[in-house]
């Protein structure tokens, strides 16, 4: 059965499929640079944690035949990732966003360097919670499989939301974001802050990065990821730097990505990549109507390379 | 002197601390012999006229998209969209060179690189309008210019502008093998080489010895001591974001015209973002740019005979690429800090 035999029904279901599915690892990506910016540092190279964090779940589920070992240990690699890189900005002088870049480049080119040998075999995969139990159409079914990184991660963005308005840290991190000298007066270390909170971004791509290889699409190979790194930092500013935001984004970014093949598989095959363009020319959209030739973007932390 | 002493010393010292790193992961991870691995890449990248030939063709792209970053950094602004220009450049002049193609070749070529000039000027121009007059910050913008870019030109490839015979990949028709630029007489490499030469002698001479260049150097020292002077700020963004943005449009032209002699989804391989990061290791200086994409070029070549000798992923060299940037970018934080490099006063 295809998307034809339930008409134009098929357009919104396919949708909410897509935005489940595809969205999950943008919500992983958003939401921990998400943090990362909030803390005040801006990093650019989650793409090849991304891609090193599905290269290393996959080969870890292939070789030790758990797929929660993988999501673990993905999750610490993009730690370390993260960690490299706030260690190196922390540095006087040195450029966030082009050492970004760097290690962009870096991760992306370690992933396929060290993933070679796991591109034929196949891994076991995570598995999904049927939530579809009560229908008989087989699409709705498919469209409510949720896997559980799907909660975890609207568990994480209520955290974080959560983290960032009533903890101590919270206040701390969001403090090293928009003044560092009301940091250093509260007797808080800046770079120490910066460290743990790009670590943990790093640490929540490399889990969206498992998700890639471990569940949708659920295969290691060089084509993984299509920019969902990169996108990540359009969407936290399309989130105006808000957890919960970046959640309802991530969906938004997740429908719009499957908007496309869903149209065309009713039969509306032009402007079909257009459509594709659309979360980034709303961004664009966003940044130009809350920016003003005196200030920079609103609710945007005020120690953010960019924001200077 | 002492200066540009450490000037050399400093990157010197990321090269080699680079080179280290990555012989201990092929020692360490692939078992391959690193000195044997580095005789092979330097034979790959330089050691003979082919490997030359290939080295130079890789460094063509990297030397024209670097001057996206390069021209707008000199006045303070740090753009990343140089993909998204040079993908719209190479589909302008794609789109120039199938609609005039039974002109003269000559008067198509031209075409095909107005047309690119001007898409991929306008394309970065505008992150400079936005960020001059609306306070929009130009390197998120940028980068998503460069998004709307792929997504464009997906659209014209596989719509608008699609050969019906391209089934595996959509392309868009071919410009014509007799409109093609060709390549330097005697060799392989393709004219683009030449371009992106020419270009980094012209904005140097630019920069160093017009009122223009000056004006532009004192905008990026302090733009509102530029402003006091009189200067119009926003005249030199949208002329600096413009030019370069032109020339990353013309490395999209020359890899229609030159390589591929259509537009395609080859077009957006990473080029642009090669570009970035080889116009930091140059610190945008534009003399510097020509030697730092040879010598990237160059380890990009080297992956061929890696791969085939030593059996390593072709991968390997850009891990190698990735750390040597890496390594530049965190030795920024040494400069002034040796005593040994230190001018003696008085």
């Amino acid at each position: 059965m295809d998307n034809t035999s339930l008409g134009l029904w098929g357009v919104p279901l396919a949708m909410l499929a897509g935005a489940i599915r595809v969205s999950t690892p943008f919500i992983f990506v958003s939401v921990g640079e998400c943090l990362t910016e909030r803390s005040g540092r801006i990093n650019l190279g989650l793409e090849g944690t991304l891609v090193m964090g599905a290269m290393s779940a996959y080969g870890v589920a292939l070789v030790s035949g758990s797929p929660w070992l993988g999501v673990l240990v993905a999750a610490g690699v993009g730690l370390l990732l993260g960690a490299l890189h706030a260690g190196i900005c922390q540095l006087p002088r040195v450029n966030d966003i082009a050492t970004g870049i760097g290690l962009m480049l870096f991760g992306t080119g370690l992933a396929f360097f060290l993933g070679k040998p796991y591109i034929q075999p196949k891994a076991p995969n995570l598995d999904a919670i049927d939530l579809g139990w009560w229908s008989s159409i087989p699409q709705v079914r498919q469209a409510l499989q949720v896997n559980y990184l799907f909660i975890v991660g609207i568990i994480l963005a209520f955290a974080l939301a959560w983290a960032l308005k009533n903890t101590r840290w919270g206040l701390i991190v969001r403090l090293a974001g928009e003044s560092v000298d009301a940091a250093l007066a509260m007797g808080a270390s800046v770079g120490r802050t910066r460290l743990i909170a790009t670590s943990i971004g790093g640490a929540f791509a490399g889990v969206g990065g498992a998700f890639l290889s471990l569940y949708y699409p659920g295969s290691w190979n060089e084509r993984i990821s299509s920019g969902q790194g990169l996108m990540a930092v359009a969407l936290v500013i399309f989130a105006r730097w808000d957890p919960m935001r970046c959640f309802y984004a991530a969906l938004l970014f997740g429908g719009a990505g499957a908007l496309g093949p869903a149209l065309q598989s009713v039969g509306i095959t032009s402007g079909y990549h257009l459509f594709n363009a659309a979360p980034y020319i709303l961004t664009l959209a966003i940044m130009i109507a809350t920016s003003s030739a005196k200030h920079s973007a609103r609710d945007m932390p005020g120690e953010l390379s960019m924001a200077k | 002197m002492t200066a540009s002493l450490e000037r050399i010393a400093v990157p010197a010292l990321a090269l080699l601390a680079s080179a280290v790193v990555f012989g201990l992961l092929l020692a360490i991870y692939a078992h391959v012999d690193p000195l044997e691995a580095f005789a092979l890449m330097y034979q790959g990248a330089f050691g003979s006229w082919f490997s030359w030939q290939n080295t130079l063709t890789r460094a063509a792209p990297l030397i024209l998209t670097a001057l996206c970053t390069a021209l707008p950094a000199r006045m303070g602004l740090m753009i990343i969209g140089n993909e998204g220009a040079l993908v719209v450049g190479g589909v302008a002049a794609a789109a120039a060179g199938i609609a005039v193609t039974n002109a003269p070749p000559l008067i198509v070529q031209l075409a095909m690189a107005v047309a690119a000039m001007i898409a991929g000027g306008a394309w970065i121009a505008l992150a400079g309008g936005l960020r001059q007059w609306r306070g929009v910050n130009e390197t998120i913008s940028s980068l998503l210019l460069t998004y709307i870019a792929i997504a464009l030109m997906n659209h014209f490839v596989e719509g608008p502008l699609r050969d019906p015979s391209s089934l595996n990949k959509p392309s868009t028709w071919p410009i014509g093998d007799a409109n093609m630029i060709g390549t330097i007489p005697g060799t392989d490499v393709h004219w683009g080489l030449v371009y992106g030469v020419v270009a980094c002698g012209v904005i140097w001479l630019f920069q160093r010895f017009t009122t223009w260049g000056f004006a532009m150097q004192v905008i990026g020292g302090n733009p509102k001591t530029a402003r006091m002077m009189g200067l119009d700020v926003g005249r030199y963004v949208l002329l600096a974001c413009g030019a370069g943005g032109a020339f990353a449009g013309l490395a999209g032209m020359v890899e229609v015209a030159a390589v591929h002699g259509k537009a395609n989804a080859s077009l957006a391989v990473g080029y642009g973002y090669s570009g970035i990061l080889v116009s930091f290791l140059a610190r945008h200086h534009p003399l510097a740019i020509v030697p730092v994409a040879i010598l990237l070029g160059g380890i990009g070549a080297s992956g061929g005979l890696l791969q085939r000798r030593l059996d390593l992923p072709d991968a390997a060299v850009v891990v190698l690429q990735g750390i040597i940037f890496v390594a530049i970018l965190a030795s920024e934080t040494l400069y002034g800090r040796f005593k040994f490099f230190r001018v003696k006063e008085g």
